[in-house]
């Protein structure tokens, strides 16, 4: 058997049905391919084998939707009993006593957790360099970063390590990396999958979405996990559709708009010009493009980065060392006896009792330099006396760049741009220059603050054959209407064929 | 121009974040907070006096529930990754010096 690794979702069902294989023969294949790979791509930081075994071995599978089909989770969902640690150290050991509820859908689909993939701490980041389990590697230029957060779930995919993959998108968290790792991933509306058990990062922002090879598949993992959830009062109660009506070959009448300023000074110009064959496609295929402006766009990354460390700064305040992770006390002699604290002059804020000291100690160790920097950030945004002045703000912006949206698509039925500006970059590039790494999502994060659902695509590859993403952007809950533009598209294109 | 923030800033606000940072992390993140939030303030060019602020994207409503009695979370689940326990609790450092 086994080039089982290679195949998609949608044709390993197959070959189930038909009593070819089981979940067992492609799980081996998997971890098979793992095995001789992962060490240079590093996408996974849990594996237990023995338990995706037994689990694979014990699945009642052959009447459920996925059939015993391996999907790899990011590692800040939650799993029974199973290591999820955000790939940071303060949460070092943690294995939650319940299940996200995406990952209860999962199991009730008959679908096998399948290992939990690196990421940047706490999905803050844009390269998966700030894991505490080190980075993970582009598999079409080891040199280069996969994007991120979900940089292990697009890397797995993307090397054939894992058929599908979740992974959470707060500013560009999934697209991007999908975008540099050349394989489909989804940004789903904001309240289309429950957020319960996603460890938050910025609860306004963050949605659970798939990470695939295909838009078929893409649109099956969608079909799984989409629902309201009692667990999550955020979660919208609208039906979910049957994505698969939407794999439609034409796209004759449909509107798509071109805003200009995603093509303006900064985009890499081998992007801008496989995002221009893409246009050429989509036009064959029967689709209309038009000319739009979402003018407030250059303001996205400055509102993004207040409101998303703001939210971030008070979730992160559960990681204290008292019910999870790890906990580090300073030792007596270090701490200054209260007495003499008072004597020396010391005011009634600076005085620590041991419980404040191990907050202090166990968050500076915990925490990585990323990390540490977004809380402050947001801590800052947050304060007395700063609040009204960014904030707010950003809050009152965050207003106008919806506003543009909700302008274009009274006009267009969907919205097309490159992913991102330029295609992957050197390891080490960005790390220290923080906010160029946050600029490398400009053109991801205003779908997030305007809680639209949005898909990047393979559409092509530069010279030095690094993928190409092309975003398409549309109304909330039009997560079908992104299928079958993306359907028709790969009908037509082999680039999510194409092999690292 | 005349760096946003300082390190005094940044020790406050680390204090307010319950963070324990080296002065080597000090040194560090001040000037890069400094250029993110010079960057951030471009948003000062815009006039929002009118303008409704955004919390949320859904319209939220809220939700309500009849208030009956649920199985909860079992006691030694809840307690399974606690660095320190005691009796059924949570263990924690002295509160009061």
């Amino acid at each position: 058997m086994n080039n089982l690794y290679t195949k998609t979702a949608m044709e390993l069902i197959e070959d189930i049905s038909k009593g070819k294989i089981s979940s067992l023969d492609i799980v081996e294949s998997l971890l098979d391919r793992i095995d001789k790979e992962d060490s240079s791509i590093n996408a996974f930081v849990h594996l237990d084998r023995d338990k995706i075994i037994k689990d694979s071995k014990n699945l009642n599978g052959s009447t459920s939707k996925l059939k015993g089909i391996p999907v790899a989770i990011k590692d800040n969902i939650c799993v029974e009993d199973e290591l999820t640690t955000c790939c940071s150290k303060i949460l070092e050991g943690f294995r939650p006593p319940y299940n996200a509820t995406v990952i209860e859908k999962l199991k009730e689909a008959g679908a096998v957790c399948f290992g939990k993939t690196n990421m940047d701490e706490f999905a803050f980041g844009s390269s998966c360099e700030t894991s505490c389990y080190g980075p993970t590697y582009n598999p079409w230029d080891t040199d280069r970063v996969p994007g991120g957060s979900s940089g292990g779930s697009a890397a797995a995919v993307a090397n054939n390590e894992a058929v599908m993959a979740l992974g959470s998108d707060t500013g560009g968290s999934i697209r991007q990396p999908a975008a540099l790792c050349g394989v489909v991933g989804l940004k789903p509306t904001y309240g289309r999958v429950s957020r319960y058990g996603l460890i938050a990062f910025a609860s306004s922002l963050d949605q659970i979405g798939p990470i695939t090879r295909t838009v078929e598949d893409n649109a099956l993992l969608l079909q799984v996990i989409a629902g309201h959830d009692k667990k999550d009062s955020t979660s919208a109660d609208i039906e979910v559709p049957d994505y698969s009506s939407f794999f439609k070959k034409d796209l004759n009448g449909i509107k798509i708009g071109l805003p200009d300023e995603y093509f303006a000074e900064g985009l890499n110009p081998e992007v801008r010009e496989k995002v221009e064959e893409s246009k050429k496609i989509l036009e064959s295929l029967g689709a209309s493009f038009h000319e739009v402006s979402l003018p407030h766009t250059e303001y996205a990354v400055s509102v993004y980065y207040i409101i998303a460390t703001a939210e971030a700064s008070s979730n992160l305040a559960r990681f204290d060392g008292v019910q999870y992770g790890i906990r580090r006390q300073k030792t007596e002699n270090r701490r200054q006896k209260t007495e003499d604290r008072i004597a020396s002059g010391a005011k009634s804020h600076e005085l620590k009792t041991p419980l404040i000291d191990m907050y202090e100690k166990t968050r500076g160790e915990g925490f990585g330099e990323e990390a540490k920097r977004r809380i402050l950030l947001g801590t800052y945004a947050l304060s007395s006396g700063y609040y009204e002045a960014y904030y707010l703000k950003a809050q009152k912006v965050r207003t106008l760049i919806k506003r543009d949206f909700d302008d274009v698509f009274k006009e267009c039925d969907f919205i097309m741009t490159p992913t991102t500006p330029a295609p992957a970059f050197k390891k080490g590039e960005k790390i220290n220059d923080p906010l160029a790494m946050y600029l490398s999502d400009i053109y991801t994060i205003s779908a997030n603050l305007a809680g639209i659902p949005a898909i990047s695509l393979p559409c092509g590859f530069t010279k030095d054959k690094l993928p190409v993403g092309l975003q398409i952007m549309s109304k909330p809950f039009n997560e079908g209407g992104l299928f079958n533009v993306g359907y028709a598209f790969q009908q037509v294109t082999d680039f999510h064929k194409e092999k690292s | 121009m005349s760096p946003v923030i300082d390190s005094k800033n940044i020790e406050y606000v680390a204090k307010l974040a319950r963070i324990e940072l080296t002065l080597k992390e000090i040194e560090k993140i001040t000037p890069q907070l400094s250029k993110i939030l010079d960057y951030i303030n471009k948003l000062n060019e815009l006039d929002t006096e009118k303008v409704v602020p955004t919390t949320h994207v859904v319209d939220l409503k809220n939700v309500l529930r009849k208030d009956e009695v649920k199985k909860s979370l079992d006691r030694k689940k809840a307690l399974q990754n606690t660095p320190d326990k005691e009796d059924g609790c949570f263990k924690v450092p002295k509160i009061i010096s």
